[in-house]
């Protein structure tokens, strides 16, 4: 047939984001491969998922089973490696997202499939699907091919692609798990939500991110004094929380939260895609780096290539005297 | 607790422009330094945390080239006990199923209760190796984990998940865990580590070795074949302020924001 598979991402009653990006990139995949979009909903007592999701697919495969209320990585797996046996997609679209790095790999194995990560793009030459994932944090573009199989396994890059627009009536299936017992080795215990901290950056209006760029400790005292001229809040990449500069819930990017400044002024971050997912919302964005290459300026709306160290001195002086 | 963990040597590309090799199918990496990547680094320190906490023993494994030793003692002057290197031009590294396959043959024979590793690589982001691992082992795993509790036979792992929050699971031995950043303070070796890591074990061994076939990790072997690399045109959305020198950058930074009323 050649539908496309798309493992649909709820967590606490709510559908996630990535879902209506995949369901874009699968709808615009599934005609080349003469295939419907199939929404693979798995869980217990989610009929309005399913409703919803009927608006941007072919159909919803909705597997309801108490078993599936939380995302169980090896609970899942038994699942759709059923559904695939049945069902024969040609293409299994997962996010790559904590859930779907958590599921995907063991699929692929267990399955033996092409397997391919982090897809920025997927296209159809021949018949045969070719896809394009980036190396080195986005600064290179590697294309590949595939070795002929009735079903491929891609996990898709969030944020990647615009969200699609409800626009159709599909059919939803309800149907009972093909799994019938318990997974003993692996158990859900809990949620854990992260400390509210002194500062919601989620609410700031003026925010300085920081990034790998600043180096060392030492250098903070000069990023806390930019971030006073501008009244702006301090945040940071990844690499700036795990250097210690910053604490948790100053981390800006897909495992931290999304911001919506008006200004974002981005000093030593080159801009991986977990951090520019979480700067969408910015109105303007103006970065200091290095790396004239760096990922960062292809959402900057002003940038300067040049050592953050000897720019943002003279800024301050600058602003300093009005 | 007997522990094994999987390390990557990785060249730090973070604030540098890349080019590709004359072949089009790699990345000219002749002008980095190479060392440990991020997250493994946190994965050994959590491997010799646990093994100072709970007693047993830490094994290092890595597929690497001979330079890649340097970076292996690193690990053993941390607090590994001993180490395997697997060096073998036939394994088609950027198949992270293929890399898994070898990897699990070199601990599959061994007693074995816990395997770490970072949750991605810097240099390919595919976040694949330890879960592939798991499942080539017959071993439940948990991804992205920021905090581990050992238990009586299981593990409790605390794996983080979009917006700061935390999945709690709990898996029993033995399991993979793939380790993100930020879950310690990775330590820097002690002068004493240093030097008795130079007489600790360090196994050099090829596919043969191993006894695992190449055409099962090989690039004939996989089911992904790569066509060819290029570097991306960065679509730069940005003005850029250009001056002679970055104080002059400054200085037109300063009106730019000045003038947006964004100071």
């Amino acid at each position: 047939m050649g539908d496309v598979f798309v493992l649909i991402e709820h967590r606490q009653g709510e559908l996630r984001d990535i879902n209506w990006e995949m369901l874009n990139m699968a709808s615009q995949v599934a005609s080349d491969f003469e295939g419907e979009v199939v929404s693979v909903l798995l869980g217990s007592g989610v009929d309005d998922f399913a409703d919803k999701l009927s608006g941007a697919c072919s159909k919803v495969l909705y597997v309801d089973d108490p078993k599936l209320e939380n995302f169980n990585a090896d609970m899942y797996q038994k699942v759709l490696s059923s559904l695939i046996d049945e069902h024969k997609p040609t293409i299994v679209m997962v996010g790559h997202t904590a859930s779907g790095v958590d599921l995907a790999p063991a699929l692929a194995v267990e399955k033996d499939l092409p397997y391919l990560t982090d897809l920025i793009e997927l296209r159809n030459e021949g018949g045969k699907p070719v896809a394009v994932r980036q190396y080195y944090q986005g600064k290179v573009n590697a294309e590949f091919s595939f070795a002929d199989a009735d079903t491929y396994l891609f996990t898709i890059r969030e944020a990647a692609f615009e969200p699609i627009e409800p626009a159709q009536k599909g059919s939803v299936e309800k149907v009972e798990s093909p799994v019938k017992e318990e997974i003993d080795y692996r158990k859900f215990v809990e949620y854990v939500e992260a400390e509210i901290g002194e500062v919601d950056i989620t609410q700031s209006d003026m925010l300085i991110g920081i990034g790998r760029g600043v180096k060392e400790d030492k250098n903070m005292p000069m990023m806390e004094e930019l971030a006073q001229l501008f009244s702006a809040d301090l945040c940071g990449s990844r690499a700036a929380v795990d250097s210690g500069w910053l604490p948790h819930d100053r981390q800006v990017g897909t495992s931290g939260k999304s911001v919506k400044p008006k200004l974002y002024f981005a000093v030593g971050i080159s801009g991986a895609f977990q951090h520019l997912a979480g700067i969408k919302g910015a109105k303007t964005i103006v970065a200091i780096n290095k790396d004239a290459n760096a990922p960062i300026f292809a959402e900057a709306d002003y940038g300067v290539v040049d050592d953050l160290f000897k720019v943002v001195p003279k800024l301050v002086e600058e602003l300093k005297e009005g | 607790m007997k522990t094994f963990v999987a390390i990557k040597y990785v060249p730090d590309t973070s604030e540098a422009e890349i080019n590709l090799d004359s072949t089009g199918m790699g990345v000219d990496t002749s002008r980095f330094s190479f060392d440990i990547n991020e997250a493994d680094n946190y994965a050994v320190e959590e491997a010799v945390q646990i093994k100072e906490n709970h007693g047993g023993s830490v094994s290092v494994v890595s597929i690497g080239p001979q330079d890649s030793e340097v970076t292996i003692r690193m690990a053993l002057a941390k607090g590994g006990d001993n180490a395997i290197r697997i060096e073998d031009s036939r394994i088609f590294e950027h198949d992270p199923l293929a890399v898994a396959k070898v990897l699990a043959s070199s601990i599959k024979d061994q007693e074995c209760d816990l395997v770490m590793t970072g949750c991605m690589a810097n240099d390919d982001g595919n976040m694949s190796v330890g879960v592939a691992l798991a499942e080539e082992l017959g071993v439940p795993h948990a991804a992205m984990v920021k905090q581990v509790e050992v238990l009586d036979g299981k593990v409790r792992a605390h794996r983080e998940l979009e917006g700061g929050l935390m999945e709690v699971v709990e898996l029993t031995l033995p399991a993979v865990l793939t380790i993100q950043t930020g879950i310690n303070e990775p330590r820097y070796a002690p002068i004493k580590g240093i030097r008795q890591a130079k007489k600790k074990e360090l196994k050099v061994m090829s596919l043969d070795d191993l006894g695992l076939p190449a055409d099962q990790v090989d690039e004939s072997a996989s089911k992904i074949k790569l066509n060819q690399m290029y570097i991306p045109e960065v679509e730069a959305k940005a003005e850029f302020i250009e001056g002679e020198d970055a104080e002059e950058k400054a200085v037109k930074l300063a009106e730019v924001l000045k003038k947006g009323g964004l100071v």
